[in-house]
Formats: C-alpha cells, structure tokens, sequence
C-alpha cells in the first residue's frame, strides 16, 4: 500500500495528524468496513501513537512534555537554534545561514558528521515552529514543535514531532545509524533534558568529576 | 579521597578514589562527618538491587561541612547540614506540590530508561542507590557532590550533635511520613510491622500524634525492646499469632490503622530478580512478602494501610478482595524528605523527638565492610551503625 508522498504546501507534519484518518478512508472502501468505522469513531490521540500506521515512508517519532514554565520563554528559546545542541544529544551544532535558513551537524558513528541544511516550513510566534530540509539534503526531513498552555497552570506542553526519510547508498547508511538509541527513546531523552534546563538551568548529572561519567 | 565502594554481592571496600568537583552550577561539595548504614543498604550488599556498578560508592544517609559551592547554591562554606537522601529540584511541578521524592528533573535523563519501562515514569534521584535512581556517588565517603544544593540540605543549627540530626536525612522522615500515611485520629490503635529503625520511628512517630497505643511486631528482642522503651507494646510473631492477637488486644475490632515497615525490597527492582530471588530464598521471601498480606488481614474494616517498606516489583497474592470489601485506604511513596526537615528540625531541637537511642555502634569509615557484615548477620544486636569518616 504504499501512498504518494504526503509532502504538500502546509509540509508533512501539518498533515501528519490525519495520516491515519486518511489510511482509514482507504480502507473504507467497502460499506461493511464503513459501518464498522462509524462504530469506532476516530480518538483524539496523536496519529503516531497509533498500533499501525505509515507515514509514506517516513519514519516518524514524536513526544509531549509539560514544562512548568511559559510559553514565550520556551519559544524564544528554541526559535534560537543554536540552543538546541545544549540539550539534543546527537546535535554538534547548528549555524545559521540566513534568517530562516540553518545548518544542522548531527554526530555519526565512528566519529563522523552528517550535514542538514533546513529552512522554517511554518512559524507563528509562541506557538510553533516547523522547519524542513531543503530540497537536495543528504536527510530528507521535517520537524515541528508546538507550544500549547498546559491546564491548570502546570506551564506548556511542548510536543515535538520529527520525520525522516533517509537515503540510499553510504550517507543513508550512516543516517540510518543517527540514532544510537530508538528514536522515540531520544526524543524522550532530548525533550526532558530541555524541561531539566529551561525549569533549573542545568541538565541533572551524577558524574563525580568533570571528568569521568558517574 | 576514601569511599565504601560496592564490588559485588557481600563485598563492599572502602577504595582510594578522585575527589568529588562541582560541576554544576547549584552543586555543593560536602565534607562527610557522619553517615549511617541504611536497611537499604543491606538489599544492595545482598545483590538483589538491579543496575549496579562496580565502584559505586554507597550511602544516603549522611551529613557534614559545606567546603565548596557552585555559583548557583544557596549554601556557605563552614555550614554544617544534613543532606536529604531524596534530590529535588524545587522547580518542577511536583516539588512545588511538595511530592519531592517524585522530582522530574534530578534523575538524569539517561538513567530513566528502566523506571521508564517498569514503572512508567521514573522517581527522583537518589544518593548512592543504583544507576536506575540516578548513579548518584554516596555519603559513606570523606567527600559527596551534592546536586541541587539549594534545595536539598538544612543547615545544623550550633550546639547540635551530629547524633541527634543525622536520621533527618531519611529514617525519621521516612518512619514520620509512615505515620502521617496512617491518618491518626484521637484513640486510635496502631499496628507497626517491624521494628527496624524506620518501624521504630512510626511508632514513635505515631504515639506523638495522638495515637492511644502503638503495638509493634518483629522478632529480635534487642529491637522489641527498643519498641517497649519508645512506649509501644509488643508482639513477637516468633511466639503469638499475630492477628489473633491484635484482633484480642482491640477488643474484636482490630487496628484502626496498620503500618508495613518491613518492605519486599529484598526481591528486587526488576520482576524477574524478586521471583528469582523468592525462589531462592524461601523462607524469608515469603515473610516478608506475608507482612502487608497480613496487614490488610488485620486492619479494621475502613482502616487505613501505611506502607513505607520498600516494594520494587510485583507480588502474587495480593488479597485484593479484602482490600476492596474492607474498604480501605493504602498510602505509600518513598519520602518526600524535604518536606519534613524543618518541622522535624524544630522538634528536634524543642526536645520533642530524640533519636540518639537508636544507634547500637558508632565505627571509623575504614570498618565500615565490618558495619555492614554485623549489620546484615547480626540484626539483634547492631540496630544502626554510624560511621564517621576522618576519625
């Protein structure tokens, strides 16, 4: 079943929510299964927590995390993308190239570096910010962090969603292997180092000296 | 410097290593001068604790001198603190809800992974227990990198023995929060299982809020005795049916409120571990298991269940069905430390609460393989073992 690609003027991510409503019209084709839909309404639940689902493919990964601090704070802070390395593993670092342009420098195995050229896809102030590769990159990804008031004046939730869609040849095999963990694991790691230093200004370490990992 | 450091089952040494360095900016460095061996302790000398390293320095119970500080802690050189075996960050929303042991932000993020699958989340970080809690370096030590200073340690006020301040860091909170779990209401009778130094303290704990009588149960009789000197009445369940006796003792009605000191903690973190760990050990994995099973028998009907023994996995058995017919209530965690300190800082110092009578040996840190052997071998006679580095 494999799908043209999801890519559209809003960028995949936008549309990533109604991936799996739209793998569901598929398979509603005969009046049984549209019964059965009508059963089974669709949840409210992030199409990427679904048990099965494609992304045309890409791989796709996302996380949530409350942080008891304001929304301004925390957009201000990322919209900086040179601050991201401070709390995403993986990320050497990121240099701007133009106002909505950047080079992303992810660590690879064995030392070496994988370049990502990306230029902001959406941005409203505060409240998101979507960037995507730009045509021609090693990694053809895409990624979005949304900033939403959390209830009960408990901060923001912060979501984060990223998608991938590696290459063939070397470079796709040394990308394949970007992620020394499972992707979801990272970004699970990456999301609460960013709450650990936007809540205390630090990232928690047991290491005894600065030298030597505890 | 030198550490009791951990090297496998039953052999803990005390090792040369590097001096602690402050690395973040709410660090503390603390020169230890007194440190406790915990019951806790024991399960991690047993090997029973998942996610250990050789050369991890042990212990959470400890206090000393403030000799350096990061940029960002609030404590001064020459303070004199005691240091909570919980870290908190004193940021996040659990600790500003004063549920600190559930701290989001001190358990390192790469040391998350397995409450993650085991219990869903992880807890905060703990002093010198296992990397699962954070791999933090402990308190049985000359020096301790304490994270998160500013939110953590309480400074000794002068005139005050080591002696009588050093349980704040976790036995005395920890008994005290047991007690506070059982919701004491004027004329209550309370049954606490064990007689270790966290059921001695709920005991003590509970008769000083207002409960009518405190019966503790254990089988030492050096620790049944303590428990007689506290004001508590006793049961040796090596002699008397327990429930049959409490049921007598209450008039037919049983305790209003039963705290479990006693724990499964022996069985283990992981799932597999504890049933191996039952398995081997028979005899005493299905005591302790039997100890909250025989609790819950116990209580009244719409009593309330403490629980600050130590569970870390699953356990078959449970009687599920005269928890939910009984109606009771059950309270557990692990001590939100830090928000016990002052007020039990005040009693302390107020003469209301003394807690010097509990230490049976007080040893130089270089004995402390000897603190631990006696500690686990014999349980009757050595009650708590204090060391003291740099003596």
């Amino acid at each position: 079943m494999e799908k043209p690609p999801l890519r559209n003027q809003k960028g995949l991510l936008i549309a990533l929510g109604a991936v799996v409503g739209i793998a569901g019209g598929l398979a509603g084709a005969s009046s049984l299964a549209q019964r059965a839909r009508m059963r089974h309404p669709h949840d409210d639940a992030p199409g990427r927590t679904a048990r099965r689902s494609r992304f045309g493919g890409y791989a796709v990964t996302g996380k949530t995390v409350t942080i008891a601090r304001p929304r301004h704070e925390l957009y201000a802070f990322w919209r900086d993308f040179q601050n991201l390395p401070k709390f995403m593993e993986n990320l050497e670092s990121v240099r701007p190239t133009g106002p909505d342009r950047a080079v992303w420098t992810i660590a690879a195995p064995k030392g070496r570096t994988v370049d990502v050229e990306t230029s902001i896809a959406e941005e409203t102030e505060n409240e998101i910010i979507a960037w995507r590769s730009i045509d021609g990159s090693d990694i053809d990804t895409e990624g979005r962090v949304t900033f939403r008031e959390a209830p009960g004046d408990r901060g923001t939730h912060v979501e984060l969603v990223v998608a991938w869609k590696p290459p063939g040849g070397e470079v796709g095999r040394m990308a394949a292997k970007l992620f020394r963990r499972e992707p979801h694991v990272q970004a699970r790691h990456d999301l609460k180092r960013f709450k650990m230093l936007m809540e205390t200004g630090e990232i928690a370490t047991s290491a005894h000296t600065s030298e030597k990992e505890g | 410097m030198r550490a009791l450091a951990w090297h496998g089952t039953h052999d803990v040494r005390v090792d040369t290593v590097p001096d602690p360095e402050i690395i973040n900016p709410k660090d503390a460095i603390i020169k230890v001068t007194s440190t406790a061996i915990c019951g806790s302790d024991l399960h991690l000398y047993d090997g029973v604790i998942p996610s250990m390293k050789s050369g991890d320095i042990l212990g959470h119970e400890f206090m000393g001198e403030v000799v350096e500080t990061g940029p960002k802690s609030t404590l001064e050189k020459g303070q004199r603190v005691v240091v909570p075996f919980t870290i908190a960050c004193g940021c996040c929303f659990f600790c500003d809800k004063e549920q600190y042991s559930a701290c989001d932000n001190t358990n390192p993020v790469e040391k998350q992974d397995m409450s993650e699958t085991l219990y869903g989340k992880a807890m905060c970080g703990i002093f010198g227990y296992s990397h699962m809690t954070g791999g933090y370096s402990g308190g049985q030590a000359e020096y301790v990198r304490v994270p998160f200073s500013d939110v953590g340690p309480i400074v000794v006020p002068d005139g005050m023995e080591d002696d009588q301040a050093l349980f704040l860091s976790d036995i005395l909170p920890t008994g005290w929060m047991g007690a506070e779990n059982a919701d004491i209401e004027p004329g209550d009778t309370v049954a606490v299982w064990g007689c270790g130094p966290v059921g001695l303290f709920a005991a003590q704990s509970a008769l000083l809020m207002g409960a009518e009588r405190v019966i503790s149960i254990d089988h030492h009789p050096q620790r049944l005795q303590l428990a007689k000197q506290i004001g508590a009445d006793i049961i040796d369940f090596r002699r008397t049916d327990v429930r049959e006796a409490l049921m007598e003792m209450t008039g037919g009605i049983g305790p209003d409120a039963v705290i479990d000191a006693v724990g499964m903690e022996a069985h283990g973190f992981a799932v597999d571990n504890m049933m191996d760990v039952a398995k081997q050990k028979i005899g005493i994995g299905a005591d302790r298991a039997s100890a909250l099973k025989q609790a819950i028998l116990a209580v009244r009907k719409g009593g309330r269940v403490s629980m600050p023994g130590v569970y870390g996995g699953m356990t078959d058995k449970f009687p599920l069905g005269a928890f939910m017919e009984k109606g009771l209530t059950l309270k557990t965690g692990q001590t939100h430390v830090q928000r016990y300190l002052q007020p039990l800082m005040e009693k302390i110092q107020a003469g209301e609460i003394d807690t010097t009578w509990l230490i049976s040996h007080r040893l130089p840190l270089e004995e402390a393989p000897r603190g631990y052997d006696q500690f686990k071998n014999n349980q009757n006679e050595w009650t708590k073992v204090v060391l003291k580095p740099g003596s």
